[in-house]
This record gives C-alpha cells, structure tokens and sequence, in this order.
C-alpha cells in the first residue's frame, strides 16, 4: 500500500521540479497505477497532468512527444505506426489491456526503466532523445544505462524520422503476459540498430551484433552467425517466466524472425 | 483533501485523502456496480469512464479525478440497453461480476472505433477478464449489439 | 415442454448487467468493522510471539487475536456432507502455521486502511521448522505436517495416518490386472503430473456477519455451500447451529474455491464477540495465497491391450498433494480414478490406487472436475500414447473400447454408495453419440489430411499443426450422499414462492429451477418467485458442487410441485364443491369436469380469506439413487512454433451429453467457460512456489488465466439425450466440460511435433525443451 501526504497539480514544470526536490520523499506521479504495487510512503505526489504534455507532435525531421503521452496515445497514432512499420503499436498490443493503456505515460516508463518494459525496447532502436528538465536532451540509450545525474523529470522526448525498417518481436505464454523475451530491431540504410529486453534485464543494445551486421547481407549464414554474435554479447536470466538458457535461444530465433522481415521489406 | 467531480452528470465535491484510489471512493459514494477483484490492475472489473476515457479506477489515484468527469455502469443504464439485452440473450452474463467493466469497455469500443473488427473488439475488451464466459459468447454478443447499433443508425 | 428446454435469459440479468449492489460487499452494513488477517510468510513454522503494541497504537484498531484467544477445536473447512471424509485438522488459529499463507492472527478496526495498517504492524516471532514441500517425499518424512494430537477423522475412512503425513489412501479393483497386462500384445507404461490450478472466480472471497434482533448470528457470504457453513461455524464458534443464520446473495463465481469455508471464521468470531457487524474482503493476493487450489497429482498409468486394440486392462496409481490440510484430499483423489476408469467398461480387469499426503503447500481444494479432471488427463493421454503404439486412429480406439449406451460397468457397484449388487447401466449415456458427432463437426479425418498435405509449407513458415482428441466424463450429484430440497407456497394471489437451498453462483440456477417449477405446475414463469440459499428460510441443499443443481435440487423441485399440484386438487376439490377424480389444475386454472372453473388467483385468495383458510405449502426433498453421468468428447487443433515451442489453439470441438438441456443457452456457456478453463490448465496456467514455499503466481500479473486473445474457435453442441431419473431427463453439465481440453491438446501438440508432454501446463520453454532433447 503507499502513502501519499499532500497531492499537488504544478502549473509550469519550474514548480514541479521545485516541488519534487524540496523533499526527498517527494515523487512525480505519472499514470499513478504502477505506483499503487509498491509501498511506497511519498510526501508531496507531483502531478504533471496539467502541463500540457499529453502531446505528439509530428514536425517535418522528428515526432515530439510530450512525457504525459499514455501508450494508447503511442500505440494509435497514424503517422508514428506509418513511419515505424507499427513498431509502438506492436510493442504495446499486448500490454494488459486498453484501460491500462490509456492510463500509463511513456514519461513514467522511460523514467523509471523497468526491465519488463516492451515499450523501452522498442523505443531503443530508434534515435530518440529525452528532454530532462534539469539535465537536458540525453540519448536515450545513455539514459536507460546509466539513469539521471540526479533526481529529475522527463518533459519530453524527439524521435528523429530516419527513413528505415522497423520490427517488434516478442515471445510470452499467454497474451496479456510480461514478455519472456523481447527484441526490437531496427535497419536504418546500413545502420542496424537490434535492442534486447525483458531478458529479465532491462532493454540494451546489441551493439557488437550491430557492427557485425553492418553492411553485411542477410544470408542465411550472416543470420546465423549473427545469431551467435547475440547470444555471446547479451547477458540472460533465469525467472518464474522462462530460464537463461531458453532465452539465450529465443534471442537468436527472435532476431531471425525481424531480420527476415526485413528482408521481405526489402524486396 | 477536497476534489471537484461530476459524476454520472451530478456534480459533487469529495472529501478524500490523497492515496485514495477512485475505486474506493466511488463504491463508497454508493456506485457499487464499480467492482473490485485484483491488487494489481489486471483484470478490468473495476473499468469506468474519466474524461470519456476508459480506465481503470482502481489504479486512478482520485486526486486526478479534481475537474473531471467520470462515467459509471450506474450513469449507462439508459444507453447500456441493447448492450445489456444481447449479452443477456446469449446468457454471457453468469455470474455478472465482470458484466459492468465490460460494458463500460464495451462503449468505449463503440465511441472511438467504427465498424471494429474481430480483432479490434478484442483489443479494446482484452483488459476485462471473464471465468466464467469463455470469451467466445461475449464477442458474439457485442458483435450483434454493435450490427443492431448500425441499423439503428440508419432509420 | 413450455419452460424446459427454453433459453431464456437469466432473472437476475437485469441487476448484475445494471451493476446493481447485490453482492456481498455491497450489502455489508457502512459501519461494520473491517477485519484483516495477519498470514504467514513461512512454509512451516511455530509461532513462538505475537507482539500487537505497535498494532494497538494504530489509531482505529480495536481488537487484536490470536490463537491464544480462540478456544482450540478441530475442524475441516471442506464443505462435504456430514460426516465429512475429512480430517478435522484446521483450527480457526493455531500456535502452528503450515503454508505460506496460513492466518496467524485476526486485526479488527473501524476501517480497511487501518486493518491493514494495523496488520503492517503486528511483530510476529517464529521458529521457522524446515518445510516439507515436495510430495513425492512426504510419506513418513521427518518433518509431520501436522504433529498435533488433536486431529481426528469423524468417519472412519481409510488409510488417514497423521504421523505418516498421509491424508488418505484408498483404492479399488476389478479383475486381475496383472493377469490382464500379461496377456497383453502392447503395454504403455508412463507417468503423468497434472499442476495446482487456481480457481480465479472474479470476486475474492468475502464475509459480513452482524447480530439480528434475536442476538442471532447471522452470517453473509459469497459461498458456495450455505448449510455446510453454518455447521463448521458452530462447530468453530461452540455454539448452537440453532442461533447462525447464512445467507448468501448474488456472487461472483466460485468453481470451487467458495467450496470449502474460508472468510467466514473472522467476521462471525468477531460478531460473536462483539456482538458488532463485522466483515472480510479477500485481497487477491489472499486468495491465491490464503484458500485452496487444484490439488496437483501424480499418475502412474499401466495399459495394456492386444494388437487389435482391446484395452485388457488399466492400472492406476494416484498421488494427490493435499497441501497443509486434508479437506478434499480423498474425495478428490477418489474421483480421479472412479469417474474415470468408468469410461472403460470392457477392459478384463483395473485396479486404482490413491493416496493423498500432507505437505507445507497451499491446501488442495475444489476446482471444477474434483480429481476427475486430473485423472482424465492421465488415463486419456496414455490412451492416446496406446493409439500410436497401436498405430491405431485414436477415435477408434475409443470407439472400441469405451462405454456405450445401455452399458454398464461393475465400477460403479464399487463406488456408488447404497448401490447392491444390481448392475447399474448408464442407460442415457450418449458418449457414443459425442463421439460420433465431435468427429463430424471437427472434420476428423479431413483436418488429419489437410495437416499432413501443409506439413511442409508449414515448416517453411516455422510452424506445425496437429489434431487431437479426448473423452470425459463426470456425476450428476452424489448418489446416496448429497441431498437437496426444496418448499413451494402458493401466496394469495395466486403466485408461488419456491424455496430452495440450492445455491446459484452465478451459473443461472435459479433461473432453471424456477424453469422447473414453471414446468412441473403449468403454470407461466412469471408465477414462481425464487427465494434460495438462507438457512433459515430454505429447505436443506448440499450446495454448489459435484454437479449437483439441476439434477438433485431440479428433483426435489419436481417434487414439491407434484406435492403443490395434489394440494390445490385437493383444495380446489373442496373450493368447487366437487370430487377430487373430477378436478384437473392446468394453465394456473383449476376445472372441473363439470365445467367449473377457478383461477389460481381468485383460489388463492379464497382459500386464504373467505373460507377453509389453508396455506398450501409442499415440500420436496430428493437425493440421488443411482449414477448419471453427463458425457463429453473434446477434439482440438493446434499450431506450434518449430522455433519457440509456443502452442496456439486453434479450433475447438466440445459435444455434450447432458441430457435434456433445462436451459440449452445457458448449458452452452458453461461448456464454453469450461472449456476455457481447460485451455488455461493445458497451456498457461500453474501455481508457482519457490524453494522456500512461497507463492510466485499470487497476482494475475504472474498467474495467467486466458484472455480474449488467447481463445480463437470453440464450437459446442449439446447431444441432448434424456435420462428418466433427472428433472425432465437432464443430467448434468457444470465440470465435465473441463476435462477433455488438456488431454486432447496434449495429444494435438505430440502430432505437431512429435513430443509427449505429460506434465502440465504445456509452456513454450517445455514444449521446446522436448523438442531439443527428443530428437
């Protein structure tokens, strides 16, 4: 159960980051739901629902979207999925349900980094920064490895609009599960871009089986190999979902399945 | 602390705490159709309306609520008919405890996709578990209500 | 038939669809303190301290209990007819707890946040003991679930031995079997392990209770068995059946798990003491952790048959892990062997043996099927494995050997209490018939083609398909044990209150009982006003289980009509001045042959104002004298991942024997319900411990039941037969409709991709495990 002693509506995001690191108990509230699983006792629950970040903005180079933005918002929008190849809406089908999905706020995911997270895997095969309040535009990927400097709130990120392949791949029992693996790839001209999550750890990139896919390809061989790459580079673990050794031969299927679609979307 | 809501188009002014969750200070209200039966936000019952939206109100801190308005299965019961009439007919509605966050889902799918496919009927009531149904009667039976809706339309 | 037979939609359709507060929760009085129970976060440990000073400071908390308050008498929560077969090993809190989960201690306060608060706080002391987790160990291991002397079973059933850890052990034969596998050509030998289940009813289990005007107890709850609550209370409490009162209103489903008495204990412990209302509402937390699951089992199965297919014989052994106490354990263990080597009826000889142990799990408990369906599995998956063996088509494998209509089998001498030596046949079974019209539906032999002809191209795209197919069976009630009954009153405007004890949990009972009665008294539905479930007012029912309602309390309905209908002969006799032989009561008019007529109204109210001044009241009671099972075949299609092992269901066949469908739309959706419930228990399902004991699948975040995505086609048809001992032939339908669906997927999964899972559930990572290993 958690606590909450006072709750507050900011009317500038300069209040809210005030507010937040007035007291170290102080917390940001984004959807508010994953929060209620934990036990957390929070003084001050600062919520950015009046900021105006429930946005996405398509510009001629970038989407911009603001950190209130929920998954249905993600998951619905018709330029995103035609850019992406449906990249977000098939992160995020099988997460819970619609409810939930209207309820969660990629602001949320992204700040806390949740190993689970489909969405996070997804989003790390793209060039996309985050707009912290203090700490300002960071990689995303920089972010999700190493957090923020110091206590901080996502006001936004840009997704640049790199013309390329895009696929989503996951592996879970039944439908509304975590995933027991997930894998998001991305071919950007040459450029691969392969991120691996829920391995239970959380999304990273693949960075030697990138460079070793570069400009290489896609033979049945270069799979393969790749394969291999991928298995060796990604660390695995064993939970109630599946064990490191299924996993480590789950990533190499799954990154054949998005390697092959993008062949076909190639031809 | 004081909230400002409208509710089922009463406005109202609540007295709640700020971990309160709007399940809880909605059945308190007297709006029992709002049900209860996880810890963790997975199985829907407890669906209702905020902003036209449909969420979860177990997971809704009420605070968020403050200058919205909220939809309960108790504020549909006029345009919840035909919905009502053919989940009963198929006789989906068993033991009914998940029957209003599925129809609370239900018109949510009918507000903001048009001519929903299979797929996309399940999509929007995937967050609303049912034992005893198995599923497979509910989907007949929305289909049927959202064809009725159509006809409907055109006289 | 005017109202049997007839889809009509339930009557209290309009108050759940409506959101209406019916349920418990919803009726439990504003001011009742709220009560949370303290659980233990050990497998198995002593309670050496309970220190409630922090909890008492909690401000709202008004009562803290534990063991040490509550006088110490044994019981058994399992809702089972009295005498229970079961121990009375619980207590309402004990100085011991034996599962992860057990209650420790009993927080009362003004309000949830404080109870909770108030239980956050409660510093418990135990000395942890080393639990005993595994089953198959449990036999005469060191470590005594339950080394308190103080258990007693109130029947003598056997094979209980406390100090062995053994629940129960029983078993039954027939023939020689070792002389039968002798002269077998083919014998398959294997084991199977069917998982615990979680029941996963939407609404958790929850209590109110608070003192009437009388100072009597009164208890409400979402339960599936009324009376059996009300004797555990008393017996609980020490005090008179005389002063409880249990009412259950609308609740939200139970399969099982609102069969045995759990919420209850608290609120009426506290408004006994008290004498203030109280209540309980499960988190669901507490449910997955705090009540009862299926109970796992262990099959060794030996068949043996020629080369022709003539199954000669059947062993099976059965082991049942009851968890930390015995509620269930025998009658479930039971059932997975005598409602299942009754499909067999030509076999030489079989034999059955089970026991059932005693670890530091969750407790075992009811769940749709009760044994039945855990057997099924077992003894259906080794008659698919002897169909290959035999390169034989299994549905003609079980054409040949399975029993028909007109059959019998000396199994059910042996199992069936009271029965003599009589053969009992199973003259409405249309197992045949399912069979039959299942392959039909499902294109049997055509699917079978169509899948080897894709074989290849499938493989191309990374998958394979395969079919499979599986029969069932279960009971209709409980021949000579459970009995229901059931009171009509005609009131004064010609209108009936018909009284039962039969508990609808959401499956329409109530709607078909008032079918029924409809039916028996030609009179319209609209003339017959359910009152059920409250002790105080209702004629005695068993409740909710074993696939009792339609066929025991229909019964007892039928009954009481018949007694209603020679009453208003009787009276309208007397009314119309008339001679009984002349008087007929039909359409709700009663006549006379001399052309005097009277409606039911202008009779009732005559007879209550103006003259003879009689209430008409009759009562039936009906207990089942011989079996009448309902049968099932399920056939099922599925499609695996070459590369992840992931199963996907495709298609669905389910063919039901139920007899006269009372209600055919509702019998559909239970078999429809049913058969995802299977689903779940073939592919996602299973209650997850770790090495300590703990739950890892206490949410639905971690324990998957089937979601909308997870179900693509299922197709169900009634064989609507007609057994002259049910309620205008129906038989029942409630539990078998769970059974056929994991052995027919498991058999569908082995002709995917050539691998035998023979544990469940069939997750990706086993079935990909088999098939890296079995190559």
């Amino acid at each position: 159960m958690i606590t909450i002693r006072t709750y507050y509506f900011p009317e500038t995001m300069e209040a809210a980051y005030e507010k937040l690191t007035e007291r170290r108990n102080n917390a940001v509230i984004g959807g508010g739901g994953y929060l209620k699983l934990g036990s957390k006792a929070i003084g001050t629950a600062v919520d950015l629902s009046n900021l105006g970040l429930d946005y996405i903005k398509e510009e001629e180079k970038s989407f911009e979207i603001g950190a209130m933005t929920t998954f249905a918002g993600m998951m619905l929008h018709e330029g995103l999925n035609q850019h992406f190849n449906n990249l977000f809406q098939r992160a995020i089908e099988d997460i819970v349900g619609m409810q939930l999905k209207n309820m969660v706020t990629i602001g949320a995911t992204i700040y806390s980094r949740y190993g689970f997270s489909d969405f996070l895997t997804a989003l790390l095969v793209t060039t996309t920064k985050v707009k912290l309040y203090k700490g300002g535009w960071i990689s995303l990927n920089e972010f999700l490895e190493n957090g923020p400097k110091e206590r901080d709130i996502v006001e936004k990120i840009s997704i640049e609009k790199t013309k390329g392949f895009y696929s989503f791949q996951d592996l879970r029992g039944s439908s509304s599960d975590y995933s027991i693996l997930n894998l998001a790839l991305s071919k950007e001209g040459d450029h691969y871009r392969i991120a691996l999550g829920a391995r239970p750890g959380r999304a990273k990139l693949a960075v030697k089986t990138m460079a070793f896919l570069e400009g290489k390809e896609l033979s049945e061989e270069h799979m393969e190999k790749a394969g291999e790459v991928l298995t060796k580079e990604m660390v695995f673990g064993t939970n109630g979902r599946g064990s490191k050794e299924y996993r480590r031969a789950m990533g190499k299927v799954l990154l054949k399945k998005a390697l092959q679609e993008g062949s076909i979307h190639e031809d | 602390m004081k909230i400002k809501v409208t509710i089922n188009g009463k406005e109202k002014e609540l007295e709640i705490a700020p971990d309160d969750y709007l399940s809880e200070v909605l059945r308190k209200e007297g709006l029992l159709g709002v049900k209860k039966g996880c810890d963790t936000e997975s199985c829907g019952l407890c669906t209702i309306h905020l902003e036209d939206v449909a969420v979860l109100s177990c997971g809704t801190l009420a605070a968020k609520a403050d200058g919205k308005s909220i939809t309960t299965i108790e504020g549909v019961r006029e345009k919840a008919e035909q919905v009502r009439y053919q989940l009963a007919k198929r006789g989906v509605d068993q033991c009914g405890f998940c029957a209003p966050g599925t129809i609370m889902s239900i018109l949510y799918l009918e507000k903001v996709v048009e001519n929903p496919t299979d797929e996309e009927i399940n999509r929007y009531l995937k967050g609303n578990f049912c034992r005893c149904s198995g599923y497979v009667g509910q989907l007949e039976a929305v289909k049927s209500y959202l064809e009725g809706q159509k006809h409907e339309v055109c006289e | 038939m005017k109202y049997v037979n007839d889809s009509i939609k339930k009557i209290d359709s309009d108050a759940l669809l409506k959101g209406k507060g019916v349920y418990t929760d919803d009726l439990a009085p504003k001011d009742a303190l709220c009560i949370k129970v303290v659980r233990s976060p050990h497998a198995f440990a002593k309670i050496t301290n309970i220190d409630d000073r922090l909890t008492r400071k909690v401000a709202g908390v008004e009562m803290v209990l534990t063991y040490k308050d509550i006088k110490r008498i044994p019981f058994t929560r399992a809702g089972q007819c009295y005498p229970e077969l079961s121990p009375y090993d619980k207590f309402v809190l004990d100085e011991y707890v034996r599962h992860v989960g057990d209650d420790v201690a009993i927080i009362v306060a003004e309000n949830q946040k404080s109870a909770e608060m108030g239980a956050k706080r409660l510093k418990v002391t135990y000395e942890v003991l080393d639990p005993l987790l595994d089953y198959r160990k449990a036999e005469g291991h060191k470590t005594l679930v339950h080394p308190e002397e103080d258990n007693f079973i109130p029947v003598d059933f056997v094979g209980y031995d406390r100090e062995k850890n053994l629940a129960t052990e029983m078993g039954f034969e027939v023939g020689e079997i070792t002389q039968a596998l002798e002269d077998s050509d083919v014998v398959i030998k294997k084991t199977y392990e069917s998982q615990a289940q979680a029941q996963a009813m939407m609404e958790t289990q929850r209590a109110f209770s608070y003192e009437d005007e009388y100072g009597r107890l009164v208890v409400v709850s979402s339960t599936q068995i009324p009376f059996h609550v009300r004797r555990t209370l008393a017996r609980a409490l020490d005090m008179p059946m005389s002063k409880i009162r249990v009412i259950k209103p609308r609740i939200g489903g139970g399969f099982g798990s609102k069969q045995s008495i759990h919420a209850e204990f608290y609120p009426a412990l506290i408004t006994k003491m008290t004498g203030k209302p109280s209540k309980i509402v499960y988190g669901r937390k507490e449910v997955f952790t705090g009540t009862t699951s299926r109970h796992k089992m262990k099959f060794d199965i030996t068949l043996g048959a020629t080369k022709e297919g003539e199954i000669l014989g059947i062993e099976m052994n059965a082991l049942s892990d009851t968890g930390a106490y015995g509620e269930h354990a025998n009658t479930t263990v039971g059932a997975a062997g005598k409602k299942v080597l009754t499909l067999y009826n030509k076999v030489k000889a079989c034999s059955f043996k089970g026991k059932a142990v005693y670890t530091n799990n969750l407790p075992g408990g009811a769940l749709r099927g009760f044994g039945v369906t855990q057997g099924t599995f077992a003894l259906e998956s080794a008659i698919n494995e002897l169909a290959e063996a035999l390169n034989m088509d299994p549905v003609k494998l079980r054409e040949m050997n399975m029993i028909k209509k007109g059959e019998t089998t000396p199994i059910y001498n042996i199992i069936t209490k009271g029965s003599g030596p009589e053969p009992i046949y199973m003259d409405s079974c249309e197992l045949e018939a399912c069979v039959q019209k299942g392959k039909a539906l499902f294109a049997w032999e055509n699917r079978k083609n169509r899948i080897e002809k894709d074989r290849e191209s499938q493989k191309i795209k990374g998958k394979a398909r395969g079919i499979g197919m599986a029969i069932a069976q279960q009971g209709s009630g409980l021949p000579n044990i459970d009995m229901a009954g059931a009171t009509i009153k005609l009131n004064d405007d010609g209108f009936f209150t018909l009284l039962v004890g039969a508990t609808d949990i959401g499956t329409g009972s109530d709607t078909i009982l008032s079918q029924i009665a409809a039916e028996a008294l030609d009179v319209s539905l609209d003339k017959i006003n359910i009152h059920a479930s409250d002790t105080d007012v209702s004629p005695f029912d068993s409740g909710a289980y074993a696939s009792s309602t339609t066929y025991t309390s229909g019964n007892a309905v039928i009954e009481a009509c018949k007694n209603m209908n020679s009453l208003i002969i009787e009276y309208g006799a007397k009314v119309l001045e008339e001679n009984r032989e002349n008087i007929s009561f039909e359409k709700g008019k009663i006549f006379s042959k001399k052309g005097k007529e009277i409606s039911l109204e202008a009779f009732s109210k005559k007879i209550t104002y103006s003259m003879i001044h009689q209430q008409l009241t009759a009562t039936g009671s009906f207990v089942p004298k011989k079996a009448a099972p309902p049968y099932m075949a399920g056939f099922a299609e599925v499609e695996v991942d070459l590369d992840t092992g992931k199963v996907d269901l495709l298609d669905f066949v389910g063919t039901v024997d139920c007899g006269t469908a009372i209600n055919p739309m509702l019998a559909r959706v239970q078999a429809e319900g049913g058969i995802v419930q299977g689903i779940g228990m073939a592919l996602y399902e299973e209650v997850k411990v770790n090495p300590k004991g703990k739950l890892k699948s206490n949410t639905f975040m971690e324990y998957k039941i089937p979601t909308r995505k997870d179900v693509h086609t299922i197709q169900v048809e009634l064989i609507e037969g007609h057994d002259d001992t049910g309620p205008y032939g129906a038989k029942s339908i409630g539990e078998v409709v769970i059974n056929t669906v994991p052995p027919a997927i498991m058999e569908a999964i082995y002709q995917a991709v050539g691998v035998r899972i023979r544990s469940l559930p069939a997750t990706p990572e086993k079935v990909w495990r088999a098939m890296n290993t079995e190559k």
